[in-house]
């Protein structure tokens, strides 16, 4: 019993230690789905400009929200950071947010690119446009995300696995605007005019138009904007030989999905997260962390960068982001139905 | 029960509880997403698994068997480097080779390229093979995966007494025929463990499919827990998967049903090596050249190349820190496992009660189960101890210690060895198989105490099986990604997390020098193992 009681003294006195000193600087820590090298070089700059530290821990968003819900009320993380508007809307259903009531915040942030009780705050915008071939396809072909189910487009059409995020998200906003009924006809005729079955990622899309696997092809901007401004040649090659149509210009607009914090129900340093996401939505910031990953700036009057200037402006869906959420589990269930793989 | 096997049975199903997890799911049954996606998804998931695991079966046991044939009976040019060269691909992450053969034969890569400028023609116009596909899957798992084939039969079909073969000859059977006859069905039992663990990986195989876009149990039950946001349905996919475990299982035991292969160690003569000249020595030097060839050297090739175009990665202190991170965290998950398992083998030798058997094998299931259900499973039980010491703590000393399991190292090598106890296991039991009972009772006749017999008997004879053991593991936990992700420190990352991030924003080339890396790491304990064994077989031949 004694030993026990000498175990327990030692091991309070270890972690007093360890607590005093973590507490001694001020530090924030974030669960991010967003890569390390999309977000570590910004948040160096922050901990540069007001000492505050920042932990980060990088994973898939799901997974992340799973540890944020076992760890409860004893989680580390201050602030969850993911890169979809249905895996932020999970996290709402999860429980997992606390309201944040900033001013300065709420100027910088659009209001449909924040959920309703400003629980999460949109940092970033990633459009998904259609990519076509100029050689092969006339731009006047094109009309919208929709019209890709027409006859004309068999097997011309490259596009990912359902498996993946954004087009769920895709399919979602598509299921609000023009109902479960018309998206399910949509989506069947639109599978049988792909020019083969899903594989790789968006940039393997935008590759297949190039190379003439297929003709047109769906996928998020950034992808091509790495591509243009690739260190591989043929890469930039092939990424020349595809342009970009804004679909749905004269009725919704072009799909757009959106990359967002909030701060954790369970926080502990809330004062330091408020200032990270301040800083983050900041003009300074939004410039980096959008051009870092050729990405829009969820700010106004932000400067794009140099590449996202030559694509032009266009005609965003506004759509609510939470409504992304909600409908995104019926958004697989009609892909599975409709057999995109 | 003994205090000690209570011990032992708790601990195995310790290790069992992520699985039990899984299982219990069942108990409240989703039927609306399960009716759902077994309309959809479920038959193709079922088909595409089994085509995967015939045709993965076969190939591993082709490659595998006719490699450790040819390496242990024949002297023929070059089978000193072949020997240990075999094992190379055991170094290569499955996705990792599946990037690297993309990028080389995709229609934009250089073979294709090389076509179209050859005989000018554009695409659609020849036909080429999609490694992107089923097929490619196979491919890639095939000549990843053999080397465990390889690896176990080799160690059997040279412990095989040359007793053995001789009688064969005497008896008049030609080479080929004492192959069939006496050495194949004496080394069924190492083949089967050596197939079960390539088709357990096989099915847990996540990030091939899932860049060959080839829908399994897998990438539905990511799919269904990400996008419908059903972790229940999620975790009864997973179930379902078991059951092919379970049968996998079954028909291993079922295969070496009649076998307590004790082998009578004749005499201390190393069989002899067959000299092999002309044609004949040709075509045991491409039947072990191949594998070699497509399962490292091309891959390998490829990475090196893309590592040579971001090469500046090379001085960043951060990729040491990544590289030393990887490798201390994987010498002692495989430490623990190997411990883990020699007690556990030993447990059920020593006592082989049904209820401990059963729960050894629960233990050893986790092979099969894809690391990110794993991770899930554990995910509470370890927040709940957390927990629980928190409020201990609080009340006892007035202050909060922080998670002390939940998001640490321990969490991870916990993890580990659920995850990679089988391997060491079945490396270890089939070990522990060719200790014939006769030899503890000799031992024990001669006054050996049960300690010393493990020191002085047990322990030299396992030697090799023990090294193995350590070494498969510690290149699993190396190349290990999704548990890694789910509950890896702060600002704790490996060189697998470092290449999947890349490669998952399909920057292939970065992925390069994290790639490699973890190839020349894995490289370091793959020598050392066919050192190990080498030695060995020397030392029995003096």
């Amino acid at each position: 019993m004694r030993k026990l009681n000498r175990l327990l003294t030692v091991i309070a006195a270890t972690s007093a230690t360890l607590v005093s000193f973590t507490s001694a600087a001020a530090e924030v820590n974030i669960y991010s789905a967003r890569k390390e090298a999309l977000i570590k070089p910004v948040l160096e700059q922050f901990t540069e400009k007001t000492g505050i530290e920042v932990n980060l821990l990088t994973g898939k968003a799901d997974a992340l929200l799973a540890r944020l819900g076992s760890e409860g009320e004893n989680t580390p993380a201050d602030l969850f950071l993911t890169v979809d508007a249905g895996a932020l809307y999970r996290a709402v259903e999860a429980d997992a947010f606390q309201p944040l009531n900033s001013k300065l915040v709420e100027s910088a942030v659009p209001e449909h690119f924040r959920s309703k009780d400003n629980l999460w705050f949109g940092l970033s915008l990633r459009a998904r446009p259609i990519f076509y071939s100029p050689d092969r396809v006339d731009p006047e072909q094109l009309e919208s995300y929709l019209s890709l189910a027409e006859e004309q487009w068999n097997d011309r059409i490259c596009i990912r696995s359902s498996n993946n995020l954004y087009n769920q998200s895709l399919v979602a906003a598509l299921i609000e605007h023009h109902g479960e009924e018309k998206t399910q006809t949509w989506a069947e005729d639109f599978v049988s005019n792909f020019a083969r079955k899903p594989v790789g990622g968006d940039r393997d899309q935008i590759k297949g138009v190039a190379y003439g696997v297929c003709d047109v092809a769906i996928a998020n901007t950034y992808y091509f904007g790495h591509m243009l401004n690739s260190d591989d040649a043929d890469e930039r090659e092939a990424a020349q030989k595809v342009k970009i149509f804004w679909p749905a210009q004269d009725a919704q607009g072009t799909h757009v999905n959106v990359s967002g914090i909030g701060i954790t129900k369970h926080a502990k340093n809330i004062d330091e997260a408020q200032k990270l996401i301040e800083f983050l939505v900041s003009e300074e910031s939004q410039k980096w962390y959008a051009q870092a990953n050729y990405e829009y700036p969820v700010r106004d009057g932000v400067e794009w960068s140099e590449t996202l200037q030559q694509w032009g402006e266009f005609k965003q869906d506004d759509i609510s982001m939470d409504v992304l959420g909600e409908n995104n589990g019926e958004a697989v269930r009609l892909m599975n139905r409709a057999g995109w793989r | 029960m003994s205090r000690g096997t209570l011990l032992l049975f708790a601990v195995a199903v310790l290790i069992g509880l992520p699985l039990i997890v899984v299982a219990l799911s069942l108990l409240n049954p989703q039927w609306d997403i399960l009716a759902h996606l077994w309309q959809t998804v479920i038959p193709e998931y079922i088909n595409h698994s089994l085509i995967l695991l015939v045709c993965v079966g076969l190939g591993v046991t082709v490659l595998g068997v006719s490699t450790a044939w040819c390496i242990s009976q024949y002297d023929f040019p070059g089978w000193r480097y072949l020997s240990w060269g075999l094992l190379l691909p055991l170094a290569m992450p499955a996705y990792i080779t599946a990037y690297t053969y993309t990028g080389l034969l995709d229609y934009a890569g250089p073979v294709q390229q090389l076509i179209r400028d050859l005989f000018n023609v554009s695409i659609g116009d020849y036909w080429f093979p999609n490694i992107r596909s089923l097929g490619g899957a196979v491919f890639v798992l095939c000549v990843v995966l053999y080397p465990y084939v390889y690896l176990i039969t080799r160690a059997a079909f040279m412990q095989q007494s040359t007793a053995a073969f001789e009688s064969a000859r005497t008896l008049g059977a030609g080479s080929l025929k004492s192959f069939w006859r006496v050495a194949m069905p004496l080394a069924r039992p190492a083949i089967a463990t050596g197939v079960t663990l390539a088709l357990m990986e096989t099915l847990a195989d996540y990030g091939t499919m899932e860049y060959f876009g080839v829908t399994v149990f897998t990438t539905g039950i990511f799919r269904t827990w990400y996008g419908i946001g059903d972790a229940q349905g999620a975790l009864q996919l997973s179930a379902l998967l078991l059951i092919f475990v379970i049968v996998l299982i079954m028909v291993e035991r079922y295969s070496r049903r009649r076998a307590r292969f004790y082998q009578q160690r004749s005499s201390n003569r190393t069989p002899q090596r067959r000299p092999l000249k002309g044609w004949r020595a040709g075509l045991a030097s491409f039947t072990c050249w191949l594998p070699v060839v497509l399962g490292f050297l091309i891959p390998a090739s490829q990475l090196l190349w893309w590592s040579v175009e971001k090469s500046d990665v090379w001085l960043e202190s951060s990729f040491w820190v990544l590289t030393g991170n990887t490798l201390w965290l994987g010498l002692l998950a495989a430490c623990i496992t190997v411990l883990l398992a020699l007690w556990l083998a030993y447990g059920r030798r020593r006592h082989p009660t049904r209820p401990l058997r059963a729960a050894i094998t629960l233990a050893g299931m986790g092979y099969a189960i894809p690391g990110i259900v794993i991770a899930v499973g554990l995910l509470s039980p370890l927040a709940w101890f957390d927990h629980q010491l928190i409020a201990a703590s609080k009340w006892l000393f007035g202050m909060n210690p922080g998670l002390i399991f939940s998001g640490t190292v321990i969490a991870l090598l916990f993890a580990y060895s659920v995850r990679f106890l089988s391997v060491s296991l079945q490396t270890v039991s089939s070990g522990l198989e060719q200790i014939t009972p006769q030899m503890d009772d000799s031992a024990r006749t001669l006054g050996a105490s049960g300690r010393r017999i493990l020191w002085k008997v047990h322990l030299p004879l396992l030697k090799s099986p023990l090294l193995a053991a350590l070494i498969l593991v510690l290149v699993d936990v190396m190349k290990e990604l999704p548990a890694t992700l789910v509950l890896r420190p702060f600002d704790f990352n490996t060189l697998a997390v470092r290449a999947f991030e890349m490669a998952s924003d399909e920057r292939l080339a970065d992925a390069g020098p994290p790639a490699l890396m973890i190839v020349a790491v894995g490289l370091i304990p793959v020598m050392m193992l066919s050192r190990a064994l080498r030695n060995k077989s020397i030392k029995t031949g003096d």
